[in-house]
């Protein structure tokens, strides 16, 4: 018999993880205007390189996650400039093409340095806390703490640094950002860069929450679109929204389908909302 | 390997290009015709598999239906299922901007892939399904190949005549401006859902085809890379939109696909699983120099001729 | 410092359009410092294009557009704010997800100085802004937008503000009010072009206008005597 509680804060967990993936893949959306099929193969990356630095270092995955997420931003800008940026002009199908095909060679590479296995940040069993009638588990705390001082940085970035509410205008419009004097190309340098740490942190807390494995990331992209999707594109806080409900979602449906089907829940969910309501629920781009 | 297996592999790689090629065509339709961006391939192509598979093999316990019908029966319902399907998924999405049909398109691949795999009692599961007859049942290599040589000619003469028509000039026009055909309403809209029907159709056929080749299906085979992304580097490395190059495309991405394949192959165990990624990256790697030299492929798109073919007989 | 009534903005012989296909044929017109000028005529004439020519939107394919002397043709709109040049669009004039305090922010984004104590008189120009300051901008009405679409350009303390069709979509009795507000913002100091669909009322408040129709010039006058102009009322007003 399923514990709805336990269902509950199972689906905010990933519902955190997911939104943290939502947010720089609903940002990119809003400002380039394009699908980023590689954010999930991004958040491999971030949480593979945390994973070196706890591996070989030693270091406490607090610690480790730092370098992780500052290279991790760094290559999500060396994508755009060695692959996007050039494409720009051209139809943003091709851009898609050429992040699905970016989001090969990221896997790619990391089974390629890491390895095909499975690997887990920290060896050994820990002691789950049994409280309110729910399993805690540490790691999941860690991701819910992680996530939540995220959101914070993330809030204060957008509504109270110069550069985040350049990014929120250009998303809201283009056109306008434009006729007001916003440097294009500096904003869209900041949001890979934004769109690179929130995929490194989101990464590394699914590493926690579940384990690395290359395929991590790309499994969880099409929940992340998902989420992006129903928050309405283009809106930080509706990526943000929307990760918590298809979380929550995917977690509930086991009350009523078998959990192999979890992840079609948020397909399903996401094919519902772009027929009946495609700006999502915040109303982010029109289509 | 001797001369007889050189053949026997010959034979292999090429009927097998031969359905690449045909799901190739069927997306050049969709995509060259009408600019859907259809990410959801291997649902079409997986649905036809098993329908012809369901129907045709001989009653079992792990799956559902085994029919016993004869294969003509299998393709013909397994284009149907494929072309149905298409219709009620594309009623739904054709109006959709490309992001977001490609993503819907992929989610509804893996849709029906996650089903495939769970619902055992229906397709086997992961176990997948054996004993898939070939055509006339026999095991001659050269039957099943003339068969998809076959198919491959009739949906290359009718993608080459839907492009010269008037219907393909207009949709070609249509496709360059995704924002005037969103503006054109109602006719472009079933113009599209025709094309994405018909191609579904046609990915369904390759599935039969596939199916009826290899005797086994299972849900590995549609995986993501391999029923989608791979014929999408075929198309675009050929040239989209020009069906020669389409073809051209498949057959040298297969080429390179199966020779770095064996030379993967034979190396060591562990290494070879690595290599297999070393090839994803390398093949990742050639579709973005393409995209960035030449977003065109190879064979650029021809124009169909200004005036049809009846008016210039009449001007020599 | 341009001294009063020396032209501000010169539009000579501009022909462009969108795509490569030309709108505007050889069209000109001038903007004095200090002037209020209003550009009128049916649907479709090329009006709305023209200002988005002067303003780096629209590529021009002939002819020379100057700011102060100095030439501007085809150059981005981010460096035209830099030059004292303010513009607002007809539709999509504001940042929706972001409060009204938030757009004015944004009009004062190339500013390095402080800004408080212009975004003060915006809101003593605009009242009803002051008390919906942290609202989005996206919910509010039509008229209380274009007041927000109207603050956010003069953040920057313009010398050139161009305003393309300000009471489109507005209630009359709103449209008096806009008006009302451009004319006090022109008393200010501040030369205006503005494209205008409610010509007689827009012409009344003018000092010159011009009446252009398929993409050229055709008639170019002070405001009062294209009104008192009968072919001008009758072909080009639409009787309103």
């Amino acid at each position: 018999m399923h514990n709805v509680l336990q269902l509950t804060y199972d689906g905010i967990v990933l519902g955190s993880i997911l939104a943290l993936g939502a947010i720089g893949v609903s940002m990119i959306f809003g400002i380039l205007r394009f699908a980023h099929f590689a954010h999930g193969d991004l958040m491999t990356v971030g949480a593979y390189l945390a994973y070196t630095f706890v591996r070989w270092l030693h270091w406490p995955i607090w610690l480790a996650a730092l370098p992780a997420i500052v290279l991790a931003a760094l290559i999500a800008v060396a994508l755009d400039q060695i692959f996007y940026r050039r494409l720009r002009r051209v139809a943003p199908v091709i851009l898609l093409i050429s992040s699905f095909a970016t989001a090969l060679m990221l896997r790619a590479l990391v089974q390629i340095i890491w390895g095909p296995d499975n690997h887990v940040y920290e060896q050994g069993i820990s002691i789950p806390i049994r409280a309110f009638g729910l399993i805690i588990t540490p790691d999941s705390l860690k991701v819910l703490i992680g996530a939540a001082i995220m959101v914070t940085v993330v809030h204060l970035f957008l509504a109270h640094t110069k550069m985040g509410k350049s990014m929120r205008a250009m998303s809201d419009n283009m056109d306008l950002a434009l006729i007001s004097g916003v440097p294009v190309n500096r904003v869209i340098f900041w949001t890979w860069m934004f769109a690179g740490v929130l995929a490194a942190v989101a990464g590394i807390l699914l590493g926690l929450n579940t384990r690395l494995i290359p395929t991590m990331g790309w499994d969880t992209l099409l929940p992340i679109f998902a989420a992006a999707i129903l928050g309405g594109v283009g809106r930080p806080y509706g990526a943000i929204l929307g990760g918590f409900i298809i979380g929550l979602a995917m977690n509930y449906s086991v009350l009523f389908l078998p959990s192999a089907y979890k992840l079609a829940v948020a397909f399903v969910i996401m094919i519902v909302v772009l027929i009946v309501r495609p700006q999502g629920i915040l109303k982010g781009l029109s289509l | 390997m001797n001369l007889a297996g050189f053949y026997h592999y010959g034979l292999y790689f090429l009927t097998t290009a031969g359905v690449y090629g045909i799901l190739a065509l069927a997306l050049n339709m969709q995509w060259g015709l009408t600019g859907l961006f259809n990410l959801g391939i291997a649902g079409f192509y997986a649905v036809g598999a098993y329908a012809s598979a369901l129907l045709t093999t001989p009653p079992a316990a792990e799956h559902w239906g085994g029919l016993g019908m004869p294969m003509p029966v299998g393709v013909a319902v397994a284009m149907l299922a494929s072309g149905l399907l298409a219709f009620v998924i594309g009623a739904a999405t054709i109006r959709l901007r490309s992001d977001y049909l490609a993503i819907a398109t992929l989610g509804i691949a893996e849709i029906i892939r996650l089903v495939i795999k769970n619902e055992m009692w229906l397709t086997g599961g992961v176990r997948g399904i054996a004993g898939v007859q070939p055509p006339f049942h026999t095991d001659n290599q050269l039957v099943m190949l003339a068969v998809v040589v076959v198919c491959l000619i009739v949906l290359y003469w009718l993608v080459e005549r839907a492009r010269i028509s008037p219907w393909g000039r207009v949709m070609r026009g249509i496709r360059e401006n995704e924002d005037a055909s969103m503006a054109a309403g109602k006719h472009v809209a079933r113009f599209r859902l025709e094309s994405f029907v018909v191609g579904s159709a046609f990915m369904g056929l390759g599935g039969a085809l596939y199916a009826h080749f290899n005797g086994f299906i299972s849900p590995e085979a549609f995986r993501p890379l391999y029923g989608t992304f791979i014929i999408w580097v075929m198309l675009i490395a050929g040239g989209s939109a020009n069906n020669f190059g389409a073809m051209v495309g498949t057959i040298g991405v297969w080429f390179v696909w199966t020779m770095s394949q064996m030379l993967t192959d034979l190396l060591p165990g562990g290494l070879a699983t690595q290599a297999g990624a070393v090839r994803i990256f390398l093949i990742g790697l050639l579709l973005q120099v393409i995209l960035l030299a030449r977003p065109s492929g190879l064979f650029p798109e021809r124009p169909p001729p200004l005036i049809g073919r009846r008016e210039r007989k009449k001007h020599r | 410092m341009s001294a009063q009534g020396e032209t501000i903005l010169d539009i000579r012989g501009v022909s462009g359009g969108y795509g490569g296909v030309d709108i505007l044929h050889s069209v000109d017109l001038n903007l004095k410092q200090g002037e209020l000028v209003v550009i009128v005529g049916p649907n479709g004439a090329g009006k709305s294009t023209l200002m988005k020519a002067a303003f780096g939107l629209v590529r021009v394919s002939k002819g020379q557009i100057s700011l102060a002397g100095e030439d501007i043709t085809n150059i981005s709109p981010d460096r035209l704010v830099h030059k004292g040049m303010s513009y607002v669009p007809q539709e999509h004039n504001v940042f929706p997800t972001m409060t009204v305090q938030e757009n004015l922010d944004m009009g004062a984004y190339i500013r390095t100085d402080d800004a408080r104590p212009q975004m003060e008189r915006i809101f003593e120009l605009f009242p009803r802004l002051k008390e919906r300051r942290k609202q989005p901008a996206g919910l509010m009405s039509g008229g209380e937008r274009q007041m927000v679409a109207m603050g956010r350009a003069l953040m920057v303390e313009p010398k050139v503000l161009m305003l393309d069709e300000p009471t489109a979509g507005l209630a009359p009795a709103f449209v008096q009010q806009v008006f009302e507000w451009i004319q006090r913002i022109n008393e200010a100091g501040i030369s205006i072009l503005m494209v205008e669909q409610n010509a007689k009322q827009a012409l009344r408040i003018a000092e010159r206008g011009y009446v252009l129709a398929t993409g050229e010039n055709r008639y170019e006058d002070t405001g009062a005597a294209l009104l008192a102009n009968r072919e001008v009322a009758e072909m080009f007003l639409g009787g309103r």
